[in-house]
């Protein structure tokens, strides 16, 4: 039996966080209560990517787009919606009657995505596994289990063209060739969800929307190459993640698609969970092995490579969340459609956590070669609270700063190296005219310091000075001779680390020397902080032509570091001030400034 | 009756995994599921029960961000310090907070109440800066309503 309405909830991590889950019930509750129970579906399904305007409700068949709901709101979208068919204006993202946009493609931060990862992601319920197989789900395994040989599947990833999303661009195919060649009677299959980068979380919401697709396509590859036993790392910081995963590994050993003779072909094959415990470095692949043998996460020396002998001594195709949710897809529809998408280095689609100083913070995916531009502006809608935009940080803290220069360049694995920075897994954090370049490099290099496994000398003694350095520098303590220093240092990093924590490390430090020069000068030569972020750098001060003397700064200041009479220009003492901000923050009039 | 400090589902749990080839840091979950944190007495159970040594599992305890070592406060308060919440003012967030309960991160009141952390990117960057409480999310946190916020767990 159909219903009128299909009411989709969505249910991860960000609306959750938002009370989506008790929305989800009040539509419940109140379906009951108004008797049209038996009229509406309510599903919970996985990320939107709107995240800045959750939570988020869509209603089917009207598609109709509402944001910011509240469980409160239940009682009038069923009475409303639901039953008089008349759509609540306030509530959806225009607050518009639907005349400007009549779809919710029409959206402007929907219109440059081409959603292939994320394709079944706010669409299906990921904890009902028929869902997913309606949506194709599964139709790719069956495929490659009764009509392909395993170097048919290997030819179509090679037509493809799929490289490695997790930051390094390796095509996939060799990687599984390497394996299925690799001699021995037991070989694994690894999912890599331990998305360490912080401000990321592209593979979360796969998971949590999509747990399928990864199982899918682990189970073909443990086909191709011949293993019976695959692995998915996840970081225990995603217990939702976990929780849709469980449900659906049951699901599917329930319906003969895991376990022995999947589907009556008398192929074997099972995944199991293993927990991450927070460690970025466990990202690094032969770390990552470790972790899952129980030991601290410390990468190996290489070769021997993973797909030829790792884990546990035994050739391993270790592959990432969001390259593992592309491989149905090409098999369904094969290499060749997806080679047609994307640039000549790059094909198909990537994933993007959008977040930092921008409008519409989310998840994005856009076809390789869609300019940074289009991301920050046409889907992004630009830089909030009409500040000016003054960098985006891609590849997390082993990636660069991008300038208003270069916003043009077409995104691919090539065109952000050749710039600078690097593809990595997707953090796109987008920085304003109040960022301090020097203090985002030392936001990252704390991070990658605090990381470091601490086997090799040049990553963990290097990252340390190059962070006394920039802390010197933040303080008002440089010196001309710290810029050569810290090239010299990140020289060494970069040729002699072991892995690519410590190799990439340097990256957001050199990057932004090179493209903001003169804000390290303006540190160490001025001892000034154009951004007024560094404390150590700025003065508050309040201009008299602009203050009225309504005593306001001075009731908030809590070290009564501000003077005055009523009615007349106030002062800071600069002796007493520790620089909170809260006086600026405090005055109506902009007054107070940073010098 | 269990024989030992653990619970007998923990028990349960260990004699489950105890064959299982890298079984170390899923066990020390599940026994920081149970106690909120794992003592020095917990791991050298763990070390009793798998025959694995005090050092190894010591090596994996300190390695790994996410075990603890010191028991957590009555309510943990984990404040975001991801890149997207670091530009949006997660350090003063911390700061304040800091500055409300008397405790440096990392710390715990003396009453026990509170404990305070700074993490890695809680996964919702949309909602940048946020802090949560015991699970509870707080998102879009500016400093003058920490004060209310604590006060809710009072």
């Amino acid at each position: 039996m159909g219903f009128k309405n299909y009411i989709l909830v969505c249910g991860g991590t960000g609306c959750e966080s938002s009370r989506s889950d008790q929305i989800y019930h009040s539509l419940i509750d109140e379906a009951q209560a108004q008797g049209v129970s038996d009229q509406v579906q309510v599903i919970k399904t996985g990320c939107f990517g709107f995240c800045e305007q959750g939570p988020i409700v869509k209603i089917l068949p009207e598609d109709s787009f509402y944001v910011q709901v509240k469980p409160e709101d239940a009682k009038e979208l069923i009475a409303e919606h639901v039953i008089k068919g008349r759509e609540v204006t306030r509530l959806l993202y225009n607050k518009a009657p639907r005349k400007a946009y009549e779809e919710v493609e029409d959206i402007k931060f929907y219109q440059k995505q081409l959603r292939i990862v994320l394709r079944n992601c706010g669409s299906i319920d990921p904890e009902n596994i028929d869902e997913y197989i309606a949506a194709d789900g599964y139709k790719a395994l069956e495929k490659v289990l009764f009509e392909m040989k395993p170097d048919d599947v290997i030819e179509e990833l090679k037509t493809a063209g799929l490289r490695g999303r997790g930051g390094a661009g390796f095509p996939t195919w060799m990687k599984w060739n390497f394996t299925k060649q690799a001699e021995g009677d037991e070989k694994y299959v690894v999912c890599n969800a331990d998305e360490g980068d912080p401000g990321a979380y592209m593979d979360r919401s796969t998971l949590e929307g999509d747990p399928h697709s990864v199982l899918e396509a682990m189970t073909i590859c443990g086909h191709t190459i011949g293993a019976h036993h695959g692995y998915i790392y996840i970081r225990a910081e995603y217990p939702l993640a976990i929780h849709r995963l469980e449900v659906a590994m049951k699901q599917a050993r329930e319906y003969g698609l895991l376990g022995k003779d999947i589907l009556g072909s008398g192929f074997d094959y099972d995944i199991e969970i293993r927990l991450g415990a927070g460690a970025f470095v466990c990202g690094e692949e032969t770390a990552l092995l470790q972790s899952i043998e129980g030991h601290r996460g410390m990468p190996q020396p290489r070769p021997p490579f993973p797909a030829v002998k790792v884990l546990w001594g035994k050739p391993t195709v270790i592959n990432n969340v969001e390259t593992w949710a592309n491989v149905a897809q090409i098999i369904n529809k094969g290499g060749a459609w997806f080679a047609s998408i994307g640039t000549a280095d790059s094909h198909g689609t990537k994933v993007f956590a959008l977040t930092g100083k921008i409008c519409n913070s989310g998840l994005v995916e856009v076809p390789m070669g869609t300019t940074l531009r289009e991301i920050v502006y046409d889907i992004g809608g630009g830089i909030a609270h009409g500040k000016r935009f003054k960098a985006v940080q891609t590849g997390g803290p082993s990636g660069g700063v991008i300038t208003e220069e270069n916003l043009d360049t077409p995104i691919d694995f090539g065109g952000l190296q050749k710039i600078g920075s690097m593809m990595g897994s997707g953090g796109m954090i987008v920085m304003d005219e109040d960022d301090c370049i020097v203090d985002v490099a030392k936001f990252y290099l704390n991070f990658t310091v605090d990381e470091s496994c601490g086997k090799c000398a040049p990553c963990r003694i290097g990252g340390k000075s190059l962070c006394n350095i920039l802390e010197k520098i933040t303080q008002g303590k440089g010196e001309e001779s710290d810029i050569q220093q810290i090239q010299q240092i990140a020289h060494a990093m970069r040729i002699g680390s072991l892995c690519a924590l410590g190799q990439t490390a340097p990256n957001p430090v050199l990057s932004s020397l090179r493209y903001f020069p003169e804000e390290y000068q303006a540190h160490i030569h001025d001892k000034k902080c154009p951004s007024g972020k560094c404390k150590k750098l700025i003065s508050y001060e309040i201009n008299p032509s602009k203050c009225i003397g309504c005593t306001a700064c001075s009731r908030k200041c809590p070290v009564g570091a501000i003077s005055g009479e009523v009615k007349k220009p106030h002062r800071i003492n600069g002796n007493v001030c520790i620089k909170c901000g809260v006086c600026k923050e405090t005055c109506k009039f902009g007054a107070i400034e940073i010098h | 009756m269990a024989q030992n400090i653990f619970s007998d589902e923990l028990n349960a749990f260990i004699s489950e995994w105890k064959g299982k080839p890298g079984n170390l840091i899923m066990i020390l979950h599940r026994v920081q599921e149970e106690f909120g944190y794992v003592s020095r007495e917990a791991a050298e159970e763990v070390s009793k029960q798998l025959g694995i040594p005090m050092a190894s599992i010591w090596g994996v305890l300190t390695f790994y961000h996410f075990f603890k070592l010191n028991k957590p406060g009555k309510y943990n308060i984990q404040v975001c310090l991801g890149t997207a919440c670091y530009l949006k003012g997660g350090d003063m967030i911390v700061e304040e907070l800091g500055k409300e309960i008397g405790v440096e991160v990392g710390g715990l009141t003396e009453d026990g109440k509170f404990s305070l952390e700074a993490v890695r990117c809680v996964g919702c960057c949309g909602l940048a800066p946020v802090m949560t409480i015991s699970g509870e999310v707080f998102g879009k946190v500016t400093k003058d309503q920490i004060h209310g916020i604590l006060d809710k767990f009072a």
